[in-house]
This record gives C-alpha cells, sequence and structure tokens, in this order.
C-alpha cells in the first residue's frame, strides 16, 4: 500500500493527472507491467495477468475485457494506458482505465495500441471466467461455467470452489457442484481428495463424467528390458494375443530397439540399386522371379555389406521375446487409478445396461412402424389370400397427401390433424378402386393377383415420380414433434418416434374392436375362417372383401403419413417397406392382428440386435435378418400365430 | 404262373410308336429355324461381316436379349410348368455373371500388370503380380488384398465352373428348406424375394469380396483376345447365346414334354393330388427350381460379357419380377411364349426408355416416353394379367384353333388352382 501511494504520489508529480486513489492504482500496476501489457506475448503474459487478478481491484475484469477486444493504447508520451475507440479522422477517443468515463479525444499519433494475439487472448479469457464465475450476471455465470467444462484447467477448480457457496441459482449452483467434482478427479490437490471425487462418479452416467475416467485412465504403450518398478503400470501386453507380433516389432522398431524390417518392395529396390552386368550378386536378374533365388541374392549382397541384413521371422520374435511391453497410465499415483478403474466398471455395467434399454426403445420405434406398414396388409392376405405388392405404394401416396395437405395448411399441428383422416380417405378409395377393378377378377389365381398388383405398383411408382419429381419432398412435423425425450446421455428417444408408437398402439385399439366387436369385424373372421360357409350364412363375401381392402389400404395411407414425417418422401419409399412388410406377415402369421404385432415386434427387435452388434453396417444386419427368416421359416412355415380353420388349411 | 402269364399278357401289350420330341412338339423345330434364320441374318448384317447394317452395339443388345430369353425359358420352366413363382431367378442370372466377371476381371488385370511389371529391370515373382493385380481390383473399395472368394479366380475352367455350381447349389439349399416345410404359393414368392434381396444387399457391402457397389467391370475385354475387334468379339457372343438358347430351348422342350412333363404339370395344378398319388412332389420341384436356376447362371455368364458391368443392382428383386412380368406378357406354359415374351418386352423397354420412341403430343401435355414407360407396361401388365392370361402366345391359339377348333377343355396354369389350394400347405 505504501509503495502504491509512493507510486501515485510520484506519478502525482510527473504528470499531475487528476486521479484518484484507485484510479491510480490499477494504473500504477500497469505501469510495473507495462511492457508486457502493451506488447504480449503467451509466454511473458501470464505474470502480468496473475499480478492483475491477484491485486483484487474491481476494474481488473472489464479492463481484461476491453483488453481482450483490443482496446487498450498506451500515451507515448508518459507510458499511460487508455481505453480508446477510433473515430476516423486518426482521432481516438479516450475513457478513462478505471472508471470507463470519457476524458476527451486525441490525435491517435502520439498512441499505441496493444494487440494480444490468439494465445493472449486465451489467457486472458481463462483469467475473466473466475470474474464471470461470480459476475451478478446470471447468464454471464452460465457462459463462465460452459466454458471450464469445454476446456477443463486445473486453476479454475480453485476459483470454482469460491464461487459455489456465495451462488444464488440453485440449478446453477448444482452444475458448478458437479463440474468441481469433475474438476477434482482430475486435478484434486490431495489423493483423498480425488478418490472421493471418483466415487462418486461411479454413478454418473453423463459422457463428461466418463471423458473425466477415461482422461485418468489414459495410458501409453511402453516397451523396455525389464518392468520397471517406478511406473503405474496398467497391463503387461503379450505380444501375439494382446497385439500382434508384427506390430509388437514395429514398436520396437520405432524406439530403436530392433533394425527395421525390409519390406519387398524395398527389396526389389535394392536389387534393383545393385545389377552389375545384368546379375545381381552373381545371380541373373532373369531369375529374380523366384522368391528363393532373390532371397539368395538379397542374402548375398547383405553378406558383402552393401546392404541391411534381412530381418527373419525368427529374428522378430526373438526381439520381441527379449522385451516386455506394458501399458502404462498417465496418472502416476496407483491409488487413483485403482480406484477411477473400479468407478469406470461400474459406470461400464450401467451404460451397458442403459444401453440395452434404449435399444430396446429403438427396438419398439421400429416395430411399431413395421407393424403399421404390414397390419394392412396381414389383413388383406388373411381374409383374401391376396398378397398386394402396391401396398407399399399406398404407403408413398398417404406420405404425398400428408405432403400435399401441408402445401395447402400453413400450420404444421392442423395439417398432420387434417392429414390423417385424409390419408385414410384417399387410400381407401384407391384401395376400393383397385379391388373392385382387378383384384376382384383373380380371387382364384392369387400368383397372378401378386403380379397384377405388381404392375400397378410399378405404374403408381412411376406416376408418382412424374407428379411429384425424383427429389425427396420434406413432411415437417409440427414444432411440439421436434426435440427428443432424454432420459440420460445414454437413454434417449425423439418425440417423432413416440407419436408413432402411440399412433401403432391407437391403431391395434381400434383394429381389435372392429374385429373382435363389430358386425364388420365378425364377418370379416368368418370370411377369413371360411369363405364358402360364410357366405351361406348370409354373409356377402364380395362386400366383405371389398371394405378389408380398403382397410387394409387406408391403414397404409396412415402409416404413409407417419413415416414421412421422419423420412424423406419420394416416390420409392414404398419400395424400403415393402419387403420388411412381407417378412412381418410371413413371420407373424396371416390375418391375424396378434401375429402380425408379434412379427412386427420380432423383426423390428432382431434388426435393432444385428444393427448393434455391427452398428456401422445396415447392410448387413438386413441380410442376416433375412437369413434368420428364411430359417425362421423353416421351424414355423404358418409364422408365430397360426391362423386356424379350414382356409387355412390345417 | 398262369397268373404271371396273364400279366405278362396284358403287360407287353403293342407299344405306342414312341415319337421323337420334334414330332410331339412341332413348335421345337419351328422355334429352331426362326432362331437359326435369325443368327444368320444378324451375322451377315452384322459389322464383322463388314456390310454394317446392324451397329455393334445393336449386335451386343440382340445377343444379351437372347440370353433374356433363355432366363425367361428357364422361368417358364419353373413357373409356367411347375407353379413355382420364383422371384429369385434373375439373381442365378446375376450370380452366373459375378462368377465369369471375376474370371475376366481378374485376367485382364493380369496382363495389364504384366506389362507395366515387365518394364522394371527384375522380373516380378507371383506374390508381386497377385498384389498387383489385387490392389488394382480392389483399390476403389479402399482395399489390397485379394479376398478368399478370389482364390480360383485365375482358373477360367475353376470359374466356369462356379457359373454353374453357385446358382446350382444355392438354390438346392434354399429349394430343400422351402419345399421340405412345403412352404407354397405367395409364400414362397415371399421368401425367394427375401432370399434375392438378401443376396443383393449382401453384395452392396464391399466386405462381400466382390467390389460392392461397383461391382466388376470392363468384362467386355476378353482376356487373350486384346487383338480382335469388338465387333468380332460381339458375334461370337452372339452366336454363342443363340446356340445356348437353342440348346437350353430343346433341353426344358424334352424335360417337360414326358412323363416327367406331365407330372410337373400336374404339381402345378394340384400338388397335394400328385403327393396322393405317390410322387415325391418335393424332389421334382427341387430339381426343376435347381436345374432352371443352373440354366439362368449360364445366362447371365453369356449376359454380362456383353452388357460389360454387372453390379449389385442388377440383381435386386424388382429384376427377378420383370422377369416374371415378360414371362406372363408373352404367355406362360409354353416356351416360345417366355421367349417372345422376353425380347419384345426387353427390346421395347429399351426402345422406348432410350428415348427411340416419338413423343405424343396431347395439346395440353406432351408424353414423354421416358417418364410414362413404366406406366404403361404396369397398365399393359395388369391388363394382360385380367383379359388375355394367355399372353402374346395365346395369339398362336387362336390361330390354330382357327385351323382346327380345339374340343377340350382349356387346362392352362393356375385355371385349377384354387384359393383353398394356395393357402393349404
Amino acid at each position: 500500500m505504501l509503495r502504491a501511494l509512493c507510486l501515485t504520489l510520484a506519478l502525482c508529480l510527473l504528470a499531475a493527472p487528476p486521479a484518484a486513489d484507485a484510479q491510480g492504482e490499477l494504473q500504477s500496476l500497469l505501469q510495473t507491467h507495462s511492457e508486457e501489457i502493451l506488447d504480449p506475448s503467451f509466454r511473458t503474459v501470464g505474470t502480468a495477468v496473475d499480478d492483475l487478478v491477484a491485486s483484487g481491484l474491481p476494474a481488473v475484469a472489464p479492463f481484461l475485457t476491453r483488453w481482450q477486444d483490443k482496446e487498450v493504447w498506451q500515451r507515448t508520451s508518459d507510458g499511460l494506458f487508455f481505453f480508446a475507440e477510433e473515430t476516423g479522422d486518426d482521432q481516438l477517443t479516450l475513457y478513462d482505465i478505471a472508471s470507463g468515463d470519457e476524458v476527451g479525444t486525441a490525435p491517435d499519433d502520439d498512441f499505441e495500441q496493444s494487440k494480444p494475439n490468439g494465445g493472449v487472448r486465451r489467457v486472458i479469457g481463462q483469467a475473466l471466467v473466475q470474474f464471470r464465475l461470480s459476475s451478478p450476471d446470471i447468464s454471464d455465470r452460465r457462459q463462465a461455467v460452459r466454458s471450464i467444462e469445454r476446456n477443463p484447467d486445473a486453476d479454475q477448480l480453485p476459483v470454482l470452489r469460491d464461487t459455489i457457496e456465495g451462488e444464488s441459482d440453485p440449478s446453477l449452483k448444482a452444475r458448478k457442484e458437479r463440474l468441481a467434482t469433475l474438476l477434482t478427479a482430475r486435478f484434486g490437490e490431495s489423493t483423498e481428495d480425488r478418490i472421493a471425487a471418483i466415487e462418486t462418479l461411479s454413478d454418473d452416467l453423463s459422457i463428461d463424467a466418463r471423458a473425466v475416467l477415461n482422461q485418468i485412465l489414459d495410458t501409453d504403450a511402453e516397451v523396455a528390458q525389464t518392468l520397471p518398478d517406478d511406473v503405474n503400470v496398467a497391463r503387461v501386453l503379450q505380444p501375439g494375443t494382446d497385439m500382434p507380433l508384427a506390430e509388437a516389432y514395429e514398436t520396437l522398431v520405432d524406439e530403436d530397439l530392433a533394425p527395421a524390417r525390409t519390406s519387398p518392395s524395398e527389396i526389389r529396390a535394392a536389387l534393383e540399386a545393385n545389377i552389375e552386368d545384368g546379375r545381381v550378386a552373381g545371380i541373373p536378374t532373369g531369375q529374380l522371379g523366384d522368391p528363393a533365388r532373390r532371397h539368395d541374392a538379397y542374402a548375398a549382397l547383405a553378406e558383402a555389406g552393401t546392404v541391411p541384413p534381412l530381418v527373419t521371422e525368427a529374428d522378430m520374435e526373438e526381439a520381441v521375446a527379449a522385451h516386455v511391453f506394458y501399458a502404462e497410465y498417465d496418472e502416476d499415483d496407483p491409488a487413483i487409478t485403482d480406484a477411477a478403474e473400479a468407478a469406470m466398471s461400474g459406470v461400464t455395467t450401467r451404460v451397458g445396461v442403459n444401453q440395452a434399454f434404449d435399444l430396446g426403445l429403438d427396438a419398439l420405434s421400429l416395430a411399431s412402424i413395421y407393424f403399421l406398414a404390414a397390419i394392412g396388409l396381414a389383413i388383406t392376405f388373411g381374409v383374401m389370400g391376396v398378397i398386394n405388392m402396391a401396398h407399399g405404394e399406398f404407403i408413398m401416396m398417404g406420405a404425398y397427401t400428408g405432403f400435399v395437405v401441408q402445401q395447402i395448411v400453413p400450420d404444421y399441428t392442423v395439417s398432420l390433424l387434417v392429414a390423417l383422416p385424409l390419408a385414410f380417405a384417399v387410400t381407401f378409395g384407391a384401395g376400393v378402386l383397385m379391388e373392385r377393378l382387378v383384384i376382384r377378377w383373380l380371387y382364384h389365381r392369387p400368383l397372378e393377383t401378386l403380379l397384377a398388383t405388381f404392375g400397378i405398383s410399378i405404374a403408381l411408382q412411376q406416376l408418382a415420380k412424374n407428379i411429384f419429381g425424383t427429389q425427396a419432398r420434406p413432411l415437417t412435423s409440427p414444432g411440439w414433434l421436434d426435440g427428443a425425450w432424454v432420459l440420460n446421455d445414454v437413454v434417449s428417444i425423439s418425440y417423432i418416434r413416440i407419436a408413432i408408437f402411440v399412433l401403432a398402439l391407437v391403431f391395434l385399439a381400434l383394429l381389435l374392436f372392429v374385429l373382435k366387436r363389430t358386425r364388420l369385424g365378425l364377418e370379416v373372421r368368418a370370411v377369413t375362417q371360411n369363405p364358402g360357409m360364410a357366405a351361406s350364412m348370409g354373409i356377402n363375401p364380395d362386400k366383405i372383401n371389398m371394405l378389408t381392402f380398403g382397410l387394409g389400404s387406408g391403414i397404409a395411407g396412415i402409416a404413409g403419413v407417419a413415416i414421412g414425417l421422419y423420412a424423406k418422401v419420394t416416390s420409392e419409399m414404398g419400395q424400403d417397406y415393402i419387403v420388411q412388410s412381407f417378412m412381418t406377415v410371413v413371420v407373424g402369421g396371416v390375418g391375424n392382428v396378434w401375429g402380425t404385432l408379434a412379427g412386427a415386434t420380432l423383426i423390428g427387435g432382431l434388426q435393432k440386435q444385428i444393427e448393434w452388434f455391427n452398428p456401422s453396417n445396415t447392410l448387413a444386419a438386413q441380410t442376416y435378418m433375412i437369413l434368420f427368416i428364411i430359417l425362421f421359416i423353416q421351424f414355423r412355415p404358418k409364422g408365430i400365430v397360426a391362423l386356424k380353420g379350414r382356409a387355412a388349411g390345417d | 404262373m398262369a397268373y404271371t402269364s396273364t400279366w405278362q399278357k396284358f403287360s407287353t401289350r403293342p407299344a405306342m410308336p414312341r415319337r421323337g420330341l420334334i414330332a410331339r412338339n412341332p413348335s421345337v423345330l419351328y422355334f429352331l429355324l426362326a432362331l437359326a434364320a435369325f443368327t444368320l441374318g444378324v451375322t451377315l448384317l452384322s459389322e464383322a461381316t463388314g456390310v454394317g447394317v446392324l451397329s455393334t452395339s445393336f449386335v451386343k443388345t440382340l445377343g444379351k436379349t437372347l440370353c433374356l430369353c433363355l432366363v425367361a425359358v428357364a422361368m417358364d420352366v419353373v413357373w409356367g410348368y411347375c407353379g413355382i413363382l420364383s422371384l429369385g431367378h434373375f439373381a442365378f442370372f446375376g450370380l452366373g455373371g459375378y462368377a465369369i466377371g471375376m474370371w475376366l476381371m481378374y485376367a485382364r488385370t493380369e496382363i495389364i500388370v504384366a506389362e507395366s511389371l515387365a518394364a522394371s529391370p527384375i522380373p516380378p515373382t507371383g506374390q508381386e503380380i497377385s498384389e498387383a493385380i489385387a490392389s488394382q481390383i480392389f483399390g476403389v473399395v479402399g482395399s489390397s488384398e485379394l479376398p478368399a472368394i478370389w482364390t480360383f479366380a485365375d482358373s477360367l475352367f475353376l470359374q466356369l465352373l462356379a457359373v454353374v455350381l453357385v446358382p446350382g447349389l444355392l438354390a438346392l439349399v434354399f429349394g430343400w428348406l422351402a419345399f421340405r416345410s412345403r412352404v407354397t404359393g405367395v409364400y414362397l414368392s415371399i421368401l425367394t424375394q427375401a432370399m434375392t434381396l438378401a443376396l443383393s444387399l449382401y453384395l452392396f457391402q464391399n466386405e462381400s469380396g466382390l467390389r460392392g457397389n461397383n461391382g466388376l467391370s470392363g468384362l467386355q475385354n476378353i482376356p487373350g483376345l486384346e487383338d480382335a475387334s469388338q465387333a468380332s468379339i460381339s458375334i461370337a457372343f452372339f452366336w454363342a447365346s443363340a446356340l445356348a438358347l437353342g440348346l437350353g430351348y430343346v433341353f426344358f422342350a424334352w424335360i417337360v414334354s414326358g412323363k416327367m412333363g406331365s407330372v410337373i404339370r400336374g404339381v402345378r395344378d394340384d400338388e397335394a393330388r400328385v403327393r396322393f398319388l405317390g410322387y415325391h412332389v418335393e424332389h421334382y420341384k427341387l430339381f426343376v427350381f435347381t436345374l432352371t436356376a443352373v440354366v439362368a447362371g449360364i445366362a447371365g455368364a453369356l449376359y454380362y460379357p456383353q452388357a460389360g458391368i454387372i453390379n449389385p443392382a442388377e440383381i435386386a428383386p424388382i429384376a427377378s419380377i420383370y422377369l416374371a412380368v415378360w414371362v406372363a406378357i408373352g404367355g406362360r406354359g409354353r416356351l416360345y411364349g417366355a421367349v417372345i415374351g422376353a425380347a419384345v418386352v426387353s427390346l421395347m423397354s429399351s426402345w422406348f426408355t432410350g428415348g427411340g420412341a416419338p413423343d405424343v403430343n396431347l395439346g395440353v401435355y406432351v408424353i414423354q416416353w421416358t417418364d410414362w414407360w413404366l406406366v404403361l407396361l404396369g397398365v399393359t401388365f395388369v391388363l394382360v394379367t385380367l383379359f388375355a392370361p394367355k399372353g402374346i402366345g395365346g395369339l398362336f391359339d387362336l390361330v390354330a384353333d382357327w385351323r382346327a377348333p380345339h374340343r377340350h377343355e382349356d387346362y392352362g396354369p393356375d385355371a385349377s388352382a384354387k384359393r383353398a389350394e394356395e393357402g393349404e400347405e
């Protein structure tokens, strides 16, 4: 204080500025680091910033902010620092460095700007974090916490801890506490602190907690003659089992512990370089196409010392056997790595459980899509024994109906509510039309129905392409369906998928009601079991067939809207679902709602499981799934739920 | 003893004069004559003989069409005669193409690699050559190792064997599994479609070892025939295709004409009844399914060297469905119907989609056939199914009826296959 007073006094005497006490304090502090502040470099600026922060002056935070923004200028004549703004005409508007008040304008000839580079600005920014952590503005504090989360650093730990007590916002306080735990686990002062922090992480599933544990458990592959005692060894690696022999030898070569291997192309180059009169080491070049002769020639050259000797397989094994390969923790303290390993294994188990749950949710949503896509097919197949190859095109038709409605009705929620029944109506109509015009005439030729509906399918597909073009059309979901339901960092599911699941449940209930509780359902079931007998009981199978076909097609239209919400609408989208729908029907068993549900669940679940084993390759997943289905049919040719009755041919 | 002699007396009744295949099926003769005339005509008009009325690319198109006719004949036997609507025969066709394509590509790359390595002062070792070939062929999928299935790619004989064996074994295993569990009718069609889809998805992966979606290319360059012009190569393949079609036609006509043909048609019309008569229906079906798959593979092996490229998209289920469409439009249950259907529809298809057909101006809208051909095909197909189940081949019946009105009931395919039977077993 005395020193500062003296300095202020001296400054007053020299330049006699009308400076208050505090103002002078910052200015004088800056004067002691004048050089580093005017021309800061990444390496030297640290001490200046530390001193500034340590002074605890209220004006330091605004100073650092404006310094970062390159607004600090020094007057060359007396070395005093100001904030300044260029006003053009080579003029500067000057502001006082402590109070921020305007103190006048001056030509910029007399001033020099401090231009901190990127590295320096980062140092300043980190120093600023602690000011922001206790800033009265909550968004400032949030930003500060976020920046620490992104760039954790040992220095921030004490600062962060200090501000937790005074934090007024409870959610931000919890976040700060959590962040403090994460930082403690990595940078805590004492081993006990760190182990305690690590132990609390063992029931934390978040990605950043797992990242902290992973960082503590980071290892480097090392090699030595004998296993050293003074390092924290994670595990000893056995060449041949834990790592391939060649890789182990490469490590030795990298560490200069063994001579490099000579690759075939290097051998060739060496031989080519040593051709003398059409011979290499006495062997004619013509014979060097033989690997054995080539080896002889190279050995002769090595004997003569012209080329490095060949490293044989035996040499490699010997060199590898003479060394010990191990993974070494970056962290030196074994107590900490042990605790982290224990925590990690707990986390891994819990993550596994949660991943399985997440997979289950995914499978459920896929199953509900397959269910929606296939149930219409299953009903028509069950009732009429007819496979409708154009079913996929009805899905597409429903999706395009949704697209057209969205072009007319701008509000997404309303348009969705309009599109669902409209899609049902459109595809119901199309289905009835197709039944009346085509399928009715082919009831005794089921294989030809398959082909005729295929003809309709390619015509419809091309028609859609001609009308809507080849590019994918978006079907935008309403805002309240955006986003996902996030349980934790592992388990999450998008709202659209939940909505589709709900839709599938609704249709399941609706169909069960129609089939089991209404007159129509009774007649449909009767025709399914035995059309001839049903007809003799006064049921008109023709009418039932028509309505069933319409119903099946209508549900396809609804499925189309649902699928369009999360996938793109193209003229070929039906093709993507048709085979899966067939599979669902075949696996589930025809003409039965529960069968289709079982089939969809089985196929959806299976597909997700296979994808989980090999996540990078969805093609392989589909391949294996189809193979599985072909085998499944061997054991249950009638599907999971086999239909009873004469028509089913029991 | 008396009994035996009586029995013998009955059993050795005067044998019916056994007539030859041609005599029983005059259509075979007509077909062979037409094919021979067509082959000769095309040869004379081609660029190879110097006349050049038909361009080399058109000769290739005709040669490819003959291969498609052959696979259509196979499809007709399995569907039109045996009642198995297989949606997998184009997959067998593609497998044949892949098998021969592997040799074509390997051998050709080997020549190129040998040429480039010959310039170096030291002759290459066998390993160096095979490594260079591997990196040439598989560089496009980011690999430089020859997958295990390419082990025999250097041997023409073994790959030709594969043309027959790979589709044959696949059909044998698949058919055995499917027929054994009595999967029939629509179920079987869906299952074969699933098999086709699985196969094409598998081939789409780079890990399949067949260059993923790049497929095999450069197949029109026949190794060892670098000096021959494409014109003469195209004629050679055209002849080979015509020969294969002729042989295949006669072979299948023979298969479906005798006693076995009757059993096969019986299986189509009423499988259960044939089984009750003591026939092993599964064996017959498996035999027909496998045999036609082998022929499809051979057709593919002849087709793809003329097409020059094969990729997994060719095997997609849609191709097999088109095959069924050709046969249906041409007329099922008669071999020449399949040939006519495949030739007419595939040639018209390339004419319409290739921009050969003139646009139709309706005043308010100009119909461009590249956009509307599939609509036309789809609608035509529905109409043919509804109103002319005999297809184009039915026209020949009209001519025959005019000459000699037929007095028997029509036993065309599916006529007796009622819905109940389809759901059965």
